[in-house]
């Protein structure tokens, strides 16, 4: 079984993520329950959104709850340390480097956290790059997420063609390339 | 055909291999999604109604002529649509008719946690509660089934964890059931005569419906350890099996009305009884009526959503460890960079009015450094309650208060408010934020956006004629972004002694797509006044060596920074 974590800001493309790993768990034969976050959240506020893959015990709850996540894929180094309780103990959390500052750290109300990534290394296996800067030299700054996918991919036990045909089901037809060429980069990072 | 689906998604599925022919509905998160699915379903006639109760109506109306029908909304819009609910419980179907009612425990994109549960008791209406997707969809079914057996509207509740879960659902064809023949009927007609003996109907139905709730298999005892046994519904169900997997569980799939003989059989079976329920304690009270001994509410609450953790904390006395939470600058969601309400709030807030606001994207305009909402209730209430401060304090009040709301909660509920303000002399101002779509939503048409949900051409409203229509002489179309013009405007309408409506249009920065040029500051003629960071753009950034950046990936181009700046510091040539 799999706790997976999405987070994020609004807007940055976690449901595909999470779509797309649920799709791939279905076509794999795995109990599947993701639950996504949609409405006043999503103008640029945080996102959390939970997928749960299960091929041994039943699943109930879509809910990923506290110390129960095996992984965190963060989109955003901040959301990345609100996201940690979640973790389990010794967890794997890969995290996108970028720094999106929110509007309390934007009207100087607060400040956006510094050395985050050593705070992270404390408590869990880190796996960090900049997709973001990865996507762009792939083509577009969107496709991010896919690159966290291509990250992500070597933690689960799935195969390469399976998350490429998942990928070729979720995205555009006219993306379909852009997407796999930010997943490989995402898998060699 | 097995295939992941939303929950909201599958109830959509449900309707369409139901036979459903006619969906009505309006936007509101958590529900938001069904009616967007219905409307791929080239069998099934889609439309966005104006509002909940319209939508509702039109459903009736539908099955009433002998089709089957439905109605989805959020929770606070089956308030809207309470009156031809409470009423068609008497008048009856024909067809199968369900409303789908989507509750948000936990008040993710909502204004409060109300219970879908105590509106189907009160309106005499039967409710179901699913668990997951598979149950969205089949639930639906029984639920118009169950409206055909007993001649009345049905309520499917969700709640967001179910609507917006993917689960795993087995496709099945459509089965087209033939219309029910119409035949003009009494009891289709509200007067007293004919609704008293609809009363009795009613509660006869109730208590046939009770009775076969007992045999019905969505009610079902899972018989595990007797020791401790749970009553449970919905998502909390999910919950208490991950909590407690050795509990036995009664799992309620209809829960109004209640199965009664199932309720005690089980309570006989198991030591200790136990209700687990989001929101009130509406399974609780009613169990405990029947002088079964239970508890719940007082170890779970009624603030919030229910989840494993706590549920493990109270029943099982599992050691809970205390979650350490880090100080960490919140992220609130905010206005779009290129949003038209940016400029317009900026404009209230430098006139430091009184803003009696409403419900959309807009109500962001009540965070920093905006700060420009005094109060948001429902959908139209900022045209009722300015109102109500001017009557209440006088016409120097109308001079400094403002009702702001947009283009998509006119038409839901502000024009009856509107009328009355002229019916009643009003004074005051209305500023209609036009963006022409249903924002917050995800941007579903509306009557003032010119397309039906299909996204085909359609009839769009002249807010303008309208408001001359209904009797305002002064009326004024202003873009936003012409922040001078937009002040003089209100300055000008608030001081006259006669009602105005501004209609503050332009497109919402989402729907334009093209972005003009970004802009950025140029460091040697800015002086550092920092102007441009009280219209809390969020693609302008302070520097730490003093000055602003601005994101180029998030800048839309809008100008309005250029437009606040003294000094012409933001360019963008």
């Amino acid at each position: 079984m799999f706790n997976i974590v999405i987070v994020g800001v609004g807007g940055q493309g976690t449901l595909l993520a999470s779509k797309l790993l649920g799709d791939i768990g279905l076509s794999l034969g795995y109990d599947v329950r993701v639950s996504e976050v949609h409405g006043m959240s999503q103008r640029g506020g945080s996102v959390i959104t939970y997928v749960r893959l299960s091929n041994d015990a039943p699943l109930y709850s879509a809910l990923v709850e506290y110390g129960e996540a095996d992984i965190i894929l963060a989109f955003e180094s901040l959301e990345a340390l609100r996201a940690l309780p979640y973790l389990k103990k010794g967890g794997k959390l890969i995290v996108n480097t970028q720094e999106i500052p929110p509007m309390p750290v934007i009207v100087g109300a607060a400040e956006y956290p510094k050395n985050i990534l050593e705070k992270l290394k404390e408590s869990a296996d880190v796996y960090a790059t900049n997709a973001t800067e990865i996507a762009v030299e792939c083509g577009t700054a969107k496709a991010a997420n896919v690159v966290l996918l291509g990250m992500l991919s070597k933690h689960l036990p799935f195969t390469y063609e399976a998350w490429i045909d998942a990928i070729k089901r979720n995205v555009k037809p006219q993306f379909v390339d852009i997407n796999i060429l930010a997943f490989n980069k995402g898998r060699e990072a | 055909m097995k295939k992941l689906m939303l929950g909201n998604e599958a109830i959509a599925r449900g309707a369409y291999e139901a036979g459903v022919k006619v969906s009505s509905a309006y936007p509101g998160t958590p529900s938001t999604e069904i009616n967007e699915n219905i409307a791929k379903y080239k069998e099934i006639y889609a439309e966005w109604a104006p509002n909940e109760k319209v939508a509702v109506e039109v459903a009736l109306g539908a099955a009433v002529s002998g089709v089957r029908a439905m109605a989805c909304m959020k929770h606070v819009g089956l308030n809207v649509a309470a009156d031809p609910v409470y009423t068609a419980s008497y008048t009856g179907v024909n067809a199968g008719l369900v409303i789908v009612s989507a509750d948000d425990p936990g008040m993710h994109s909502s204004q409060n946690e109300q219970d879908t549960r105590m509106i189907a008791k009160a309106a005499h209406v039967p409710c179901f509660d699913p668990s997951n997707s598979q149950e969205c969809k089949d639930f639906m079914r029984i639920a118009l089934e169950i409206s055909e057996k007993y001649d009345t509207p049905c309520i499917l509740r969700v709640t967001t964890r179910i609507a917006h879960a993917r689960t795993v659902v087995e496709l099945a064809d459509r089965v087209e059931p033939e219309n029910k023949p119409y035949v003009k009927n009494k009891k289709f007609i509200s007067m007293p005569a004919n609704m008293i003996g609809r009363h009795v109907e009613v509660e006869k139905r109730e208590i046939a419906l009770a009775e076969e709730a007992s045999s019905m298999p969505i009610n079902r005892i899972e018989m595990r350890d007797k020791s401790l046994g749970v009553i449970t519904s919905g998502a909390a169900y999910n919950y208490v099996r991950e909590a407690l997997p050795n509990a036995s569980v009664l799992k309620l799939g209809l829960v109004y009305p209640l199965p009664k003989d199932l309720i005690i059989e089980f309570a006989n079976q198991v030591d200790e009884l136990v209700i687990i329920e989001d929101m009130e304690p509406f399974f609780e009270e009613a169990i405990k009526s029947w002088g079964i001994k239970c508890y719940g509410k007082e170890k779970t609450g009624v603030l919030g959503e229910l989840f494993a953790a706590k549920i493990a904390k109270e029943f099982a006395d599992k050691e809970v460890e205390e979650v350490e939470f880090e100080d960490l600058p919140a992220r609130p969601p905010v206005l779009c960079p290129g949003c038209p309400h940016r400029p317009l709030f900026y404009v209230l807030n430098k006139l430091k009015l009184t803003v009696c606001s409403d419900i959309g994207c807009y109500t962001l305009g009540a965070l920093p450094p905006l700060n420009a909402v005094d109060t948001c209730v429902c959908m139209g209430a900022s045209i009722g309650m300015a109102h109500g401060f001017e009557k209440a304090l006088g016409r120097e009040q109308a001079k400094k208060t403002v009702a702001v709301l947009g283009d998509s909660t006119f038409s839901h509920s502000g024009m009856t408010g509107l009328l009355n303000m002229v019916y009643n002399r009003s004074t005051g101002t209305v500023i209609i934020a036009d963006n022409s779509i249903t924002g917050m939503t995800g941007h579903q048409h509306n009557p003032s956006s010119g397309y039906d949900i299909h996204g085909n051409s359609a009839p769009q409203v002249d807010f303008e004629k309208l408001c001359r229509a209904m009797g305002i002489n002064d009326v004024h179309v202003v873009d936003p972004f012409d922040i001078k013009l937009m002040e003089k405007t209100i300055r000008e309408a608030l001081a006259k002694d006669e009602l105005s409506v501004i209609i503050s249009k332009s497109p919402c920065a989402l729907i334009i797509k093209q972005t003009e040029q970004p802009y950025y500051s140029d460091t040697d003629v800015c002086k550092k006044c920092y102007m441009c960071m009280k219209i809390g753009c969020p693609a302008i950034q302070k520097k730490a060596e003093g000055g602003v950046k601005v994101d180029e990936t998030l800048c839309f181009g809008c100008g309005l920074c250029a437009s606040v700046c003294p000094f012409g510091a933001m360019k963008n040539e």
